[in-house]
């Protein structure tokens, strides 16, 4: 019954975002984005793209931060415009989208402070869609108390930061943490929020916050192998939900070591067939040509997850959807012209392709 | 806070009234059947003191005001995606006005049965009142009415949801338009139906004449 009244609110930009996704670059244009030999090429082959506009008023030696940045900027005007143009189911579930950008930049906020760098770099930094008005303040907190009665209080994130407040001073450790249960609480919350949406929305955004919960509980459990993070705290880091809750969480929190961790993720259909080529040992960019991280295979299948969502319509899994792809494609563009600014052509095929 | 005790407090104050309304059927039912009138409460009787005329122009409200809703509602499932896929490409704009048309064929369907059927009015002047061919054309028209107006209603829904599916198609791969097209087609078959049996139930009904 939901095809009957879904347009009433949200046809229009339902329209718009599937323009949106139509606009994505695709593999003919990649072709032709890593045959390019300069930046200045690169440049000439973007103005065929939805980035034209973007891009056009830059000075020709355009660097790579510049090319990322405008990128985004196209990202965030056509975000901007499906919300302003959004009523009220429809702009809660894109609120809902923008909290987790909140949680990077109040991240990102506190590290700078701690290394003492200057606010106004900082705040520049940020992602514009995470952007809220007492963001600036955060800069001259220094407890995590202080933190979250002068700012965070009155920001949508305060009800995500209940679980952090038993940390005592802000050093690297105790950021990593508040940052992995910030993410963890709005995962959660997102999630309960897209079930209340009730079907198909439900079904279609269940497999990919799942699929995200699964990353996040891989990532922590790699990255906190020879820290000083206690396998107890480390169980209460991932998020209760996911294919891998909560019986493989269970024997996550208690594994010593990377063979470990991908004889569990090989117990799952999909993992296994993910984990096939895959060098586990680097998680931080591969060493030869053709070595894939276990990072690129969790970001295709969630293209794929994404892709599937535009199989159906009247439902609110569109949106998310298309930011996420979105997203992939500034990686994708701005990898491309890395390895073209750095002479590094043997990579460039290392993207992970869309449409 | 204050939302929290508004809400029990009316929640509260509906509950109430029904249990007065419920109280109040159970008196008034004892009261009739154990004071020896229980024939009283006699759903029949009541059916069957409806004046024809009721039934008649209940069926025509009925026909013309679902078919309405029916189209309106179609045209604006359809319409809405419409507007917001031709942002990106405008090309789709005038080809997918069949879809909205198709959805308002649904509202003209609805007019022509409302005529049809009231054509079957007339004033009656007989001193002793309606006929029983009367009470039939009266319930013929209710029925016929109400079958023609569910059906367009559901029509255009239906033909409203491929419009709009249509539409979003045809925005993405200018080849889909004319396969959602033909589906569409056999979705806005769906209110001929209800036409051709609204006019079957009312064929044999005659206009109304009173006992003569």
């Amino acid at each position: 019954m939901n095809e009957i009244y879904f347009n009433a609110y949200a046809g229009y930009l339902e329209g718009v975002v599937r323009g949106y996704r139509d606009g994505l670059i695709t593999a003919p244009q990649y072709l032709n984005l890593t045959q390019c030999e300069t930046m200045d090429d690169l440049k000439l082959q973007l103005a065929t793209t939805d980035y034209a506009s973007f891009l056009q008023n830059e000075p020709s030696p355009m660097s790579t931060s510049t090319l990322s940045a405008r990128c985004t900027d196209a990202l965030v005007a056509e975000f901007q415009y499906l919300q302003q143009n959004a009523a009220e189911p429809i702009s809660k579930f894109l609120d809902y989208i923008t909290y987790g950008y909140m949680i990077d930049n109040v991240i990102l906020l506190i590290t700078g402070t701690l290394h003492e760098r200057d606010t106004h770099d900082l705040l520049e930094k940020c992602h514009p869609l995470g952007f809220f008005d007492t963001m600036p303040a955060l800069c001259v907190a220094t407890t995590v108390q202080d933190l979250y009665s002068t700012v965070l209080v009155d920001s949508p994130l305060a009800g995500y930061f209940r679980e952090c407040l038993s940390a005592e001073d802000l050093n690297e450790l105790n950021i990593e943490i508040i940052r992995n249960t910030l993410h963890k609480a709005y995962l959660e919350d997102f999630y309960a929020y897209c079930q209340s949406l009730g079907e198909p929305t439900a079904s279609i955004m269940s497999d990919i916050l799942k699929l995200e919960a699964d990353r996040r509980t891989v990532n922590i459990t790699i990255n906190s192998f020879g820290t000083e993070l206690s396998k107890d705290d480390r169980a209460k880091l991932y998020p209760r939900l996911g294919n891998m809750y909560p019986e493989a969480q269970t024997r996550l929190a208690r594994v010593d070591d990377i063979d470990q961790v991908k004889a569990i993720l090989e117990q799952y259909s999909e993992y296994k067939a993910m984990l096939v080529g895959v060098s586990l040992g680097a998680s931080s960019g591969g060493t030869g040509a053709n070595d894939v991280t276990l990072e690129d295979r969790f970001f295709a299948r969630e293209v794929q997850f994404n892709k599937d969502s535009f199989e159906q319509q009247f439902h609110y899994g569109v949106f998310y959807s298309w930011l996420r792809l979105k997203e992939q494609e500034i990686r994708n563009v701005v990898w491309v012209a890395e390895c073209i600014s750095q002479q590094q052509k043997d990579k460039i095929n290392n993207y992970t392709s869309i449409y | 806070m204050g939302a929290v005790y508004s809400y029990s407090y009316s929640s509260y104050a509906r509950n109430l009234l029904g249990a007065t309304i419920a109280s109040l059927a159970v008196w008034a039912g004892l009261y009739l059947l154990l004071t020896g009138r229980g024939e009283r409460f006699n759903v029949g009787g009541y059916l069957l003191r409806i004046s024809p005329y009721m039934w008649a122009l209940y069926g025509i409200s009925f026909c013309i005001g679902l078919s309405v809703v029916g189209a309106a509602w179609g045209i604006f499932i359809a319409g809405s995606s419409i507007l917001g896929g031709a942002v990106r490409t405008p090309r789709i704009a005038t080809k997918n006005l069949i879809s909205i048309i198709f959805c308002e064929v649904v509202a003209i369907y609805g007019v022509i049965m409302a005529i049809v059927f009231s054509a079957k009015i007339q004033a009656v002047n007989s001193s002793s009142g309606f006929s029983r061919s009367d009470y039939y054309t009266g319930f013929s028209l209710f029925w016929g009415g109400l079958a023609v107006g569910l059906s367009n209603l559901i029509c255009g829904l239906a033909v409203g949801i491929t419009g709009s599916n249509a539409a979003v198609a045809d925005a993405h791969d200018q080849q889909l338009f004319v396969k959602i097209l033909v589906i569409e087609i056999f979705g806005s078959v769906i209110g001929l139906f209800g036409l051709i049996v609204g006019l079957l139930v009312t064929g044999k009904a005659e206009d109304f004449a009173g006992v003569i």
